[in-house]
């Protein structure tokens, strides 16, 4: 089923704040941890102790500076992993049916047994969420967890994503878009969630949630007047100063 | 559509342990999910205080830290040159006998010449009771090195300071200020607090010279001039007071600015605290007018009181603070250019604060009784609040700037009420609460008591009777007369001057000091490697504990391998630095979820047996028979206080909290209960803990005080006064001529800036060089663990885009970094976001060749490098014949951001400089590909 | 992207394979017997060599037969179909030729149709990849079937079609050249697109999310220098387009035959690696390479 289902159930997917994500890399490593464990095979590293180590991992974490017309420069942190895109590239190409979108919740995953390693797929994926494993030779990629997410063998509570489960600072969500009233619908009306390069029409699941406005404090005090009432002086020096204490205890 | 069949319900473990991380020193619960005995997985555990189930990124990598090649396999006696990394592996019984035979006489003979030093110890009650009973001074952990100011100053200050002594209300603060933070022990709670603080729209302020992690997602950013943060802080302070903007009512009942300070210059008590015969501060009432003691019942202490007697006005500290404050030298048009921020960016952060702490005040409706027996019925906020790091406490003027960030606090009335800073316990605990230290040496016997703690005077310093330094550190002497956790970065040196003193045996555990946890480490190379006229190693025998082939096992005569964190007994103890919350008392232990498959031993464990070999009383029951079988025996089974021993939790029948008699089934009710234990503090005694009663009396049944002690905060701290007075010239206790003049500049009562870069340095080098904590790595720690560095595998050299420009450097060019002590050339990369005249890179990512089971061509020793290459323990000399160190000149605290540089452009280089020869692996190295899977 | 030998081979190989094959199938040279077997085993060999070569650089060469099955949407699995029932019906058709003499020219023609088609599907692998701007073009087809079919006419000794379709091969790729270099801004995809950012300020690459490599860095993040480029560029076209050429239009040897298929060849060969060296996928943005 290389071909893409018309529509599913459920539309599961994360929302990344990029104003909270501190970089930590937690999810990183805790995705690591899960999926070298769980789903097909284990994530490897080659030249693990040596002078080129490199390995599969299905989340990363980037970092770029963002220089502004005014004001200094912000550095931001940017974790990606598979976007589940609605009209996701990486099935259609794929001309095994490996790469397959889930009807029932929009998860897209691959199924390892079928797929030869073409790497197709991940020349389709414009985000860079597929990565071949150099030494499984198979297609790897975020599941969201979808051995999680359901599994009754863990508490009810535990049924989300490693990642999101991980996350110090609570900048990654797991929930449905298709309901309006999921946490993450919510998060991405209020906030302006949005779709990683629109342009090359994916139709992402996952959306961003973009860094509110920043250094804004020296801003408003342009508007000196508003505010100098909070620091009008009571007293220029040592007496006077204390004078306005004793008056002012006095009246407590 | 025929998609496959997903088990979508695969069976995740066998079994969960529940136990404590040791990735770093926060401290996080963590569910161990084993297949077939073996990790398969690590996640964090929901029900633990202090991650909440989150895991950062070195937690979550646990695995691949258990599994390290690194790991030390067996205890080593070494047989080549030392440094050269040859040993012999040898039998436990061996190594303990050599270890045996080596001590016993030192303790028979001299105590002191065995110096103890622990690094980064979470056993600390323990190593330090075993140092006691062997009865040297010379016992310390790492806090010298490390932020020794940092949580001087807060004890001092208002007893307790950041990370564990206390944290912001993370659930009604609105304005975040943080200073100097890239990390911090407090990895995950931080986070987590940040996004609380983001889920409310609270504003954070980063006060940073480099916009990376936390400061990157505060709201503003402070991108201030290192060094400078004491003087802005000051400068918030002037327009604050000078505004009005501070809480005269707080100040007035809970601090010592209602104190009265003698005013009698020809006094040799000038400058101290008036007090009362009991020796209580006294205060002026408002009431009567009379002098009274601060904590008498019903008292309204009046704040600007003045009082005289004998001639002599007497004035409240609150006047010495508006004569000092309010002085334009601290006006932000004064301190603008030497911060690096504009005088209108100081106002409206003052204003901000201001507008926050009074406008948006909070009120919690709970009542409380403070320890006038005032009933309040409100709990009134300002939920204004700071934390801060490394990045005020690591530069020579670290303990003042801390000390300037709790008065600015205080004066906010924001320490401890809502929505500002609150205490864990034990804390908040005053300094006159701690112990002093004891130094008192006795051939054969313990020490006179407990090693570290807090001076209150020169009588309290760690002397000889001929005045000279009593411990090889030289802590708690005129150099640094308030280092309350000792100066662990000396030890090596000193012993290598003779200076106080020679010694026979250095023991350490835990601290890689030939590399990244010293400054000078080529230097400290040597030093370890030095022979006297006769062919002898000038510090003649070194034990030392590792769990992994770091880079300091090669410079050890014989190695205690260590278990890892998954494999042992700890305890992390109310007695020591737990895990508490503000909310709640909490203390945790880590069992051995696996058992080893190598000859290692945990090292305390290693101690109870070493203890009992060399007969110390603590370790030996009257028979002479091992106390102890091991550490897990000793955590149980200790007892420091009648009912009180390392765990607080399920004592006496298991019911029992805080105090009761020992438990035998302790062990199995903390693992029961997911490896911690927590209690909770009563609502209406968790906010104003130092005046609160029933928080005090809650204290009290818990074990951590043996009566109420509630306590005014200093704003005002005395025993820098007397330090001050015998610089003077007072009391019988005088300093060395050539110090008095910087302890009267240095140890001001009330807190001041000045500049901590050395004089010659500033023309030369102007170029201020830092490092970061990178939030994946532990140190020198992670670089073994495979999934960790690929994360940060070297270090580029951040420059800003203005020094880029100015030295012609694109990306990838390397430059000469050149400070008065030595130099590095290395790779460097651009950074906007970043103070103009600042460079820094990631800390202890560059390794020795050799090291951590990495081969020799690995990124880290290629590419990666140290800065402290650059850093040296001593100043560059001024001329006077004499060392001045390069630390605090009250904590001793090593000062190892005030590092200063030159950059010069240089051609690529196939490796990093300098470059060190390979040492030999005693492990080997790891294998070349990890296809890691535990299940099927 | 990353140039790797198998599907360069490949590409050239099989485009010259079926080129030639198409030619057969149109009947030139008009050959019969031993002669048309002649043609038809450096056909084959080149056609299915370059096939093997494709599977060289999959993880799993022993499940190709799944690719088969997925001809609806993917590409590679209708390159499939159409390589392996283009050879096969070559494969009767060359039976006529070969052993009875016979020219089935409806096969024949069927069979070239398929074998352009072939050709066709292998450049949609190429050209339906939006995430690479310099092949999501219509030249990507055209190249590789003109390539295709001035490689065949070469090979099956029509010289003058053969000059002229070099000739349009060559002036094609420059074009295509010139084009290529300007698609990836027109896509519209830069690091403000990628990230989102732009509405802030302008964007720029800080730390990567490791400081080794992986798998994307080397597949997409090939960086060819721009001078490198161009020199390239040029020997290519020489040897493609301008010595062939020359030597086709001198007088008839078979020498000189023989050096313009080398030199074509040689310069399809580089001209393929700059396909795909020069070609940048969009990921690279946010690695902060382009
Ligand atoms: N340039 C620069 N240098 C610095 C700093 C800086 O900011 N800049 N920071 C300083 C500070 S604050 C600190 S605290 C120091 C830290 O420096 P260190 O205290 O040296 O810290 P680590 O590198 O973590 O090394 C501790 C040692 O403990 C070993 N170890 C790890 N786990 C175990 C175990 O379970 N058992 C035993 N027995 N050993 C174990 C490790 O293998 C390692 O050899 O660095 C200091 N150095
Ligand atoms: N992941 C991880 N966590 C750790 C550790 C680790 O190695 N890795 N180490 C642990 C240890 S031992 C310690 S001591 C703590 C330390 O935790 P932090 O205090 O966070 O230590 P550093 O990373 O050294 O960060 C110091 C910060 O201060 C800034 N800074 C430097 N000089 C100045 C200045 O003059 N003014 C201001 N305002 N800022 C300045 C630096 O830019 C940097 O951001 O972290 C602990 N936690
Ligand atoms: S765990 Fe959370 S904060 Fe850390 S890098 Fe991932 S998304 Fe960002
Ligand atoms: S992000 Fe990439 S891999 Fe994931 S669905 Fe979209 S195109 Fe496919
Ligand atoms: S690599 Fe595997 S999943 Fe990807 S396109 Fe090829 S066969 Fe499909
Ligand atoms: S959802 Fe699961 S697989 Fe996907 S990034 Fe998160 S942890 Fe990794
Ligand atoms: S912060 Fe990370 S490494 Fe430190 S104890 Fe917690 S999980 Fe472990
Ligand atoms: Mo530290």
């Amino acid at each position: 089923m290389t071909q893409l289902p018309q529509t599913t159930t459920k539309k599961l997917g994360l929302v990344i704040d990029l104003d909270t994500c501190v970089g930590c890399h937690a999810c990183v490593i805790s995705c690591k941890g899960w999926n070298t464990e769980n789903y097909g095979a284990p994530l490897s590293d080659t030249d693990a102790y040596g002078s080129d180590p490199s390995g599969t991992f299905l989340n990363r974490v980037h970092s770029y500076e963002v220089q502004p017309d005014q004001g200094p420069a912000q550095l931001i942190h940017f974790p990606k992993s598979c976007l589940h895109c609605e009209d996701a590239p990486c099935v259609t190409v794929c001309p095994t049916g490996a790469s397959y979108k889930r009807s029932e919740d929009g998860i897209v995953l691959v199924n390892e047994n079928d797929c030869i390693g073409c790497g197709l797929c991940a020349w389709a994926c414009p985000y860079g969420a597929r990565e071949m494993d150099a030494v499984e030779k198979v297609m790897k990629k975020c599941t969201l967890c979808v051995d999680r997410i359901y599994n009754e063998n863990l508490p009810e509570e535990d049924r989300e994503p490693a990642c999101v489960r991980t996350c110090p600072s609570n900048a990654r969500h797991f929930g449905d878009f298709s309901d309006p009233e999921s946490n993450v619908s919510r998060l991405t009306a209020e906030r302006g969630g949005m779709d990683l390069m629109p342009e090359q029409n994916t139709k992402p699941v996952n959306k961003y949630l973009p860094p509110r406005p920043k250094d804004t404090l020296s801003k408003t005090s342009d508007d000196i007047d508003v505010l100098a009432p909070y620091l009008e002086p009571i007293a220029q020096e040592t007496s006077g100063f204390l004078g306005w204490i004793d008056r002012t205890l006095e009246k407590i | 559509m025929n998609q496959p069949k997903l088990d979508l319900s695969p069976k995740v473990s066998d079994e969960v342990r529940k136990t404590t991380c040791y990735m770093c020193a926060c401290r996080c619960g963590i569910n161990v999910h084993l297949k077939d005995g073996k990790v398969a997985y690590i996640e964090g555990n929901k029900d633990h205080p202090v991650n909440k189930g989150v895991l950062c990124a070195k937690g979550s990598a646990g695995i691949m830290q258990v599994n390290a090649p690194s790991r030390l396999r067996a205890p080593l006696k070494r047989i080549g040159p030392r440094g050269s990394g040859k040993f012999q592996e040898i039998s436990w019984e061996e190594a303990l006998n050599l270890a045996a035979q080596r001590l016993e006489p030192i303790r028979k003979n001299d105590p002191s010449k065995l110096a103890f030093f622990t690094g980064r110890d979470q056993s600390q009650s323990f190593t330090s009771f075993w140092a006691q009973n062997f009865g040297t001074p010379n016992y310390a952990a790492h806090g010298g090195f490390c932020s020794v100011n940092m949580a001087a100053a807060g004890i001092y200050t208002m007893g307790g300071a950041f990370w564990e002594f206390g944290q912001p209300d993370w659930d009604h603060t609105k304005l975040f200020m943080l200073f100097g933070v890239a990390e911090d022990h407090d990895s995950n709670p931080i986070k987590m607090g940040i996004s609380k603080l983001k889920a409310r729209g609270a504003r954070i302020i980063g006060v940073n010279p480099i916009r990376t992690g936390y400061n990157a997602v505060a709201d503003d950013w402070v991108g201030i001039t290192p060094g400078t943060d004491g003087l802005f802080i000051l400068s918030l302070i002037h327009c604050l007071m000078k505004a009005g903007k501070i809480d005269i009512n707080y100040l007035a009942r809970y601090t010592n600015a209602s104190c009265l300070v003698n005013g009698d210059e020809k006094s040799s008590e000038f400058g101290l605290l008036l007090r009362d015969i009991n020796g209580k501060e006294l205060v002026i009432d408002r009431a009567s007018g009379k002098p009274v003691p601060f904590d008498k019942k019903g008292v309204k202490p009046d704040l600007t009181a003045t009082h005289r007697a004998a001639g002599v006005t007497n004035r409240t500290v609150m006047h010495y603070m508006a004569d000092r404050y309010l002085s334009d030298t601290y006006a932000p048009e004064a301190v603008e250019k030497r911060t690096g921020i504009s005088a209108k960016r100081i106002r409206s952060i003052a204003t901000e604060i201001a507008r926050v702490a009074f406008d948006e005040a909070i009120e919690i409706d709970v009542e409380w009784t403070d320890f006038r027996g005032e009933t309040h019925q409100k709990m009134q906020g300002r939920p204004v609040s700071f934390h801060s790091m490394r990045g005020i406490s690591a530069h020579a003027n670290g303990f003042q700037t801390c000390r300037a960030l709790h008065v600015l606090q205080i004066i906010l009335g924001t320490v401890e009420v809502p929505g500002g800073f609150r205490f864990k316990p034990p804390y908040p605990k005053p300094a006159t609460a701690h112990p002093k230290p004891h130094c008192k040496v006795t051939p054969g016997a313990p020490l006179d008591g407990p090693h570290l703690g807090f001076v209150h005077g020169p009588d309290d310093l760690a002397l000889r009777d001929d005045g000279t330094p009593a411990r090889i550190d030289k802590a708690f002497t005129w150099e640094n007369p308030m280092s309350s956790h000792g100066l662990m970065h000396m030890v090596i040196s000193n012993a290598h001057a003779g200076d106080p003193y020679k010694i026979d045996t250095l023991f350490m555990y835990m601290a890689n000091m030939s590399w990244n946890s010293s400054m000078n480490t080529r230097g400290v190379m040597d030093m370890l490697t030095d022979k006297d006229e006769n062919g002898n190693y000038v510090i003649p025998y070194i034990i030392y504990s590792d769990a992994y082939s770091s880079e300091m096992v090669a410079y050890a005569d014989l190695i205690l391998p260590d278990t890892t964190y998954l494999e042992r007994h700890d305890c992390i103890s109310l007695l020591d630095r737990p895990i508490s919350e503000a909310d709640a008392a909490a203390d945790a232990i880590r069992w051995p979820v696996i058992e080893p498959d190598r000859d290692v031993r945990g090292f305390q464990s290693v101690l109870c047996e070493l203890g009992a070999k060399l007969n110390l009383p603590g370790f030996v029951n009257g028979d002479g028979s091992q106390k102890y079988a091991d550490y897990g025996d000793y955590i149980v089974n200790h007892i420091r206080k009648p009912g009180i021993g390392p765990l607080a939790g399920f004592r006496g029948d298991g019911t029992q909290s805080g105090r009761g008699d020992v438990n035998p089934n302790q062990l199995d009710k903390y693992i029961e209960n997911g490896g911690f234990f927590v209690e909770h503090i009563p609502v209406g005694a968790n906010y104003f803990k130092p005046w609160n009663i029933d928080y005090q009396n809650w204290a009290v049944s818990m074990g951590l005080y043996d009566s109420p002690q509630p306590y005014l905060f200093s704003l005002y701290v005395e025993p820098m006064r007397k330090f001050q007075l015998a610089a003077e010239g007072h009391g019988n206790r005088q300093p060395p001529d050539h110090l008095r003049e910087r302890i009267k500049a240095t140890l001001d009562p009330l807190p001041i800036w000045y500049d901590p870069t050395p004089k010659n340095n500033a023309d030369d080098f102007p170029i201020t060089a830092l490092t970061q904590r990178p939030m994946a790595m532990y140190h020198s720690w992670g670089s073994q663990n495979a999934w960790l560095r690929q994360i940060h595998g070297f270090n580029p050299l951040y420059l800003p885009t203005k020094l880029m420009n100015h030295n012609k450097l694109t990306d990838g060019d390397w430059v000469k970094v050149t400070s008065p002590h030595g130099e590095i050339t290395v790779p460097v990369m651009e950074m906007s976001a970043l103070n103009e005249n600042t460079i820094w890179t990631w800390n202890a990512i560059g390794k020795r060749k050799g090291a951590w089971a990495l081969e020799d061509n690995a990124p880290e020793s290629t590419k990666g490098f140290l800065l402290n290459h650059l850093i040296h323990e001593l100043l560059p000399p001024k001329g006077d014949g004499l060392r001045w160190a390069n630390s605090d000149p009250i904590t001793g605290q090593a000062a190892w951001f005030d590092l200063k540089v030159r950059l010069e452009k240089v051609h690529t280089l196939d490796e990093s400089q300098p470059a060190m020869p390979a040492i030999r692996s005693p492990v080997g190295v790891g294998p070349k590909t990890l296809s890691w899977k535990i299940g099927k | 992207m990353h140039p790797a030998p198998s599907v360069i081979f490949f590409t050239v190989f099989s485009g010259i394979g079926f080129g030639l094959l198409t030619f057969m199938g149109l009947g030139f040279p008009n050959v019969f017997g031993w002669s048309a077997f002649t043609f038809f085993v450096i056909a084959y060999l080149c056609s299915v060599g370059g096939l093997i070569a494709s599977t060289f650089h999959l993880g799993h060469p022993e499940r190709a037969l799944k690719a088969f099955t997925q001809w609806r949407s993917s590409w590679l699995s209708r390159e499939g179909w159409c390589a392996v029932t283009a050879l096969c019906i070559m494969a009767i058709y060359a039976l006529g030729l070969v052993f009875f003499k016979e020219r089935w020219a409806f096969l024949g023609i069927i069979g070239a149709i398929l074998s352009m088609l072939t050709v066709f599907t292998t450049s949609m692998i190429y050209t339906q990849l939006k995430t690479v701007p310099r092949w999501h073009t219509p030249f990507t087809p055209i190249i590789f079937l003109i390539f295709s079919l001035a490689s065949g006419a070469l090979l099956s000794g029509e010289a003058l079609l053969a000059s002229i379709l070099i000739a349009i091969a060559g002036s094609t790729q420059i074009v295509a050249w010139v084009v290529g270099d300007r698609v990836f801004k027109i896509s519209g995809t830069t690091m403000a697109t990628a990230t989102g950012l732009g509405t802030i300020g302008s964007v720029r690459a800080f730390e990567p999310p490791h400081t080794g490599t992986n798998y994307l860095l080397k597949e997409f993040a090939f960086v060819v220098g721009r001078k490198h480029g161009i020199k390239l560029r040029l020997i290519s076209i020489g040897l493609l387009a301008v010595i062939p050429i020359f030597l086709l239009i001198a007088p008839f040897s078979h020498l000189l035959a023989v050096l313009a298929v080398i030199s074509h060849v040689a310069g399809a060969f580089i001209v393929r690696w700059l396909f795909f060296a020069e070609a940048e996928h969009v990921v690279g943005l946010y690695y902060g390479k382009r």
